[in-house]
């Protein structure tokens, strides 16, 4: 990725901070921000590194760390821990074998939990990047999680 | 039996949300056109005499927050409009479907609101997960700029208006409007102290007008339809509907519009279908997790703003998380407990360390047999003292539904 290129996008004002962090981790094929994209995101907006990194660190959605290929965030509001996500993040961390927060080690997935994801009608809930995945069981899950390992074996 | 009266919900499933002719063919932009022949202080004021209210959660008087807007600085060259779309309130999911299903009404009703307080620019704060909404909405703007409604010289009214999206990033805290501002300004989301409101000093210290979707997205039947005829629905201190959305133990969740004074029972039974599974009624939580639980002895209290308020109850953003006989109060506090202790930004000490001692309390409280555990009267106080000393509501809310399980469940603790 041409990071140059690609915040010539934005204006360079501090108010499209979000924003460029936003295009620029959607951009990372391990889905986060490295330092280099953060110093440039600094100089083109001739703010401090600290103002980016500050930023970067207070939102949830934004990683310093590399993740997997596939972004696993579950639900655990009131709502989907009622109708049952909590034996479904203990499903995910032994299927995976990792805890919360973590990358398998083929990184291919990272677990990560979410708070209400807004889809309170088909709880439980949980994104796989930008998908939604609803109205979960255990044998869904499994079966969703199988696929996209088997759609990664080649 | 009561049935929805769909306002904010009129096109939902009946046109293709892509498509800026089929909303326009519903009868879409009709009451904009109507709005840029009318003074700007003529639309006020029947918002004014609508009595609509903020449906974000809070209840402000939306045509005050307009006039004290439109008031503000009268010297200042910029003014903004805010769209509150970093809808996170547990249980809450109305925004997300009229940005999915009618992106086109939301963005008719931000240029009406623009145009009344003068707004030289709209920003539509989104929140980061809502993938499906930003889609809609920025496929909307861009239809809505190609076909002249947003941009120069709005339907050669000599009204200009510049609408821009802008994306949250996973911090619940950002719904709260002050917050929401440093969030758009590109800071971390830690709350400001008010007063100043952001009618004064919003957005890059100038006058800024901050409303919800489900507000915005009333206004264009106001202006068409006039504030006479909204004052015809709803009841007397909450005029208008409201759009629900049920989750939880109901057998079918989802979200319902009904005229404002309809019972919690007509919304869980004749709308929702009853408890799931043929189960009892055992609570509700109203408002999401900075909301209130109430028992059956509510079912029947018209939902409004100040009935509820009699009973110790809150409307709030309008979720309603239905809780059946077979399911523990006590884990569901614990879970609403975590979600503040979680969400705290940590800017105000009371807040940073209360909501971590409450969960802590709530342990001990279940768990421990000695007489020295802590009360629920004890977490009451705590939450007390951190609903007086918090600058924004997160610090203000863990009160709400302590006091209301003490309120209705005692029993259970």
């Amino acid at each position: 990725m041409n990071v140059t290129q690609r915040l010539k996008n934005f204006t360079p004002d501090k108010d499209n901070l979000l924003l460029i962090l936003h295009d620029l981790q959607s951009q990372n094929s391990q889905q986060y921000l490295p330092p280099e994209n953060l110093k440039a995101v600094a100089k083109y907006l001739n703010i401090p590194l600290s103002a980016v990194y500050s930023v970067v660190s207070y939102y949830s959605m934004f990683s310093l760390e590399p993740r997997g290929k596939y972004l696993i965030r579950i639900c655990k509001s009131p709502v989907c821990s009622m109708l049952g996500s909590t034996p479904l993040i203990d499903l995910l961390k032994q299927n995976l074998g990792i805890a919360l927060g973590q990358t398998t080690s083929d990184g291919l997935f990272t677990l990560e939990v979410s708070e209400c994801l807004g889809k309170c009608e088909m709880a439980p809930s949980m994104l796989i990047n930008e998908q939604h995945y609803d109205g979960l069981t255990v044998d869904r899950l499994e079966k969703i999680l199988n696929s996209l390992r088997v759609k990664n074996s080649d | 039996m009561i049935k929805e009266t769909r306002i904010t919900l009129k096109n939902v499933r009946k046109i293709n949300p892509e498509k800026i002719e089929e909303y326009i063919k519903a009868g879409g932009y009709l009451a904009l056109q109507k709005a840029l022949t009318q003074k700007p202080e003529t639309i006020i004021d029947e918002m004014l005499q609508s009595s609509l209210r903020g449906r974000g959660g809070a209840g402000f008087s939306t045509g005050l927050k307009e006039k004290f807007t439109s008031d503000a600085c009268k010297t200042c060259t910029d003014r903004f409009i805010v769209c509150n779309a970093d809808e996170g309130e547990p249980g809450t999911f109305k925004d997300r479907i009229i940005m999915e299903r009618d992106p086109h009404l939301l963005i008719e009703g931000i240029i009406i609101a623009g145009y009344s307080i003068g707004a030289t620019r709209a920003y539509i704060y989104i929140r980061g997960e809502y993938y499906q909404s930003i889609k809609r909405v920025e496929l909307a703007v861009k239809q809505a700029k190609k076909a002249g409604y947003i941009g120069q010289n709005i339907l050669g009214s000599g009204y200009s208006l510049d609408v821009e999206i802008r994306l949250g990033a996973g911090s619940y805290l950002c719904g709260e409007e002050l917050t929401l501002l440093e969030s758009l300004e590109g800071k971390q989301g830690y709350p400001r102290v008010k007063p100043p409101f952001p009618a004064e000093k919003g957005l890059f210290g100038l006058p800024t007008l901050v409303n919800n979707v489900e507000t915005l997205a009333t206004i264009p039947a106001i202006v068409e339809k006039g504030a006479k005829w909204y004052l015809t629905l709803g009841s007397k201190d909450s005029p208008g509907t409201k759009i629900f959305t049920l989750s939880g133990d109901v057998e079918k969740p989802g979200y319902y519009e009904v005229e404002m004074g309809a019972s919690l029972r007509a919304l869980i039974y004749d709308l929702g279908g009853g408890i799931k599974d043929g189960g009892t009624f055992k609570a509700a939580l109203l408002g999401g997790a900075a909301g209130t639980f109430v028992d059956q002895s509510v079912l029947d209290t018209p939902m409004s703003y100040d009935l509820l308020k009699e009973k110790g109850a809150v409307l709030g953003s309008g979720a309603i998380i239905v809780i059946s006989e077979s399911r523990s109060l006590p884990e569901m506090t614990r879970s609403i407990l975590d979600f503040f202790k979680h969400e705290s930004c940590g800017k105000c000490v009371p807040c940073r360390i209360g909501t971590a001692h409450l969960v802590q309390m709530f342990q001990e409280l279940t768990t421990k047999t000695s007489e020295t555990k802590p009360t629920l009267d004890d977490m009451i106080n705590k939450a007390e003292y951190m609903s007086k000393t918090s600058l924004c509501p997160l610090g203000q809310s863990p009160i709400l539904p302590l006091q209301s399980l003490k309120q209705y469940f005692s029993n259970q603790f």
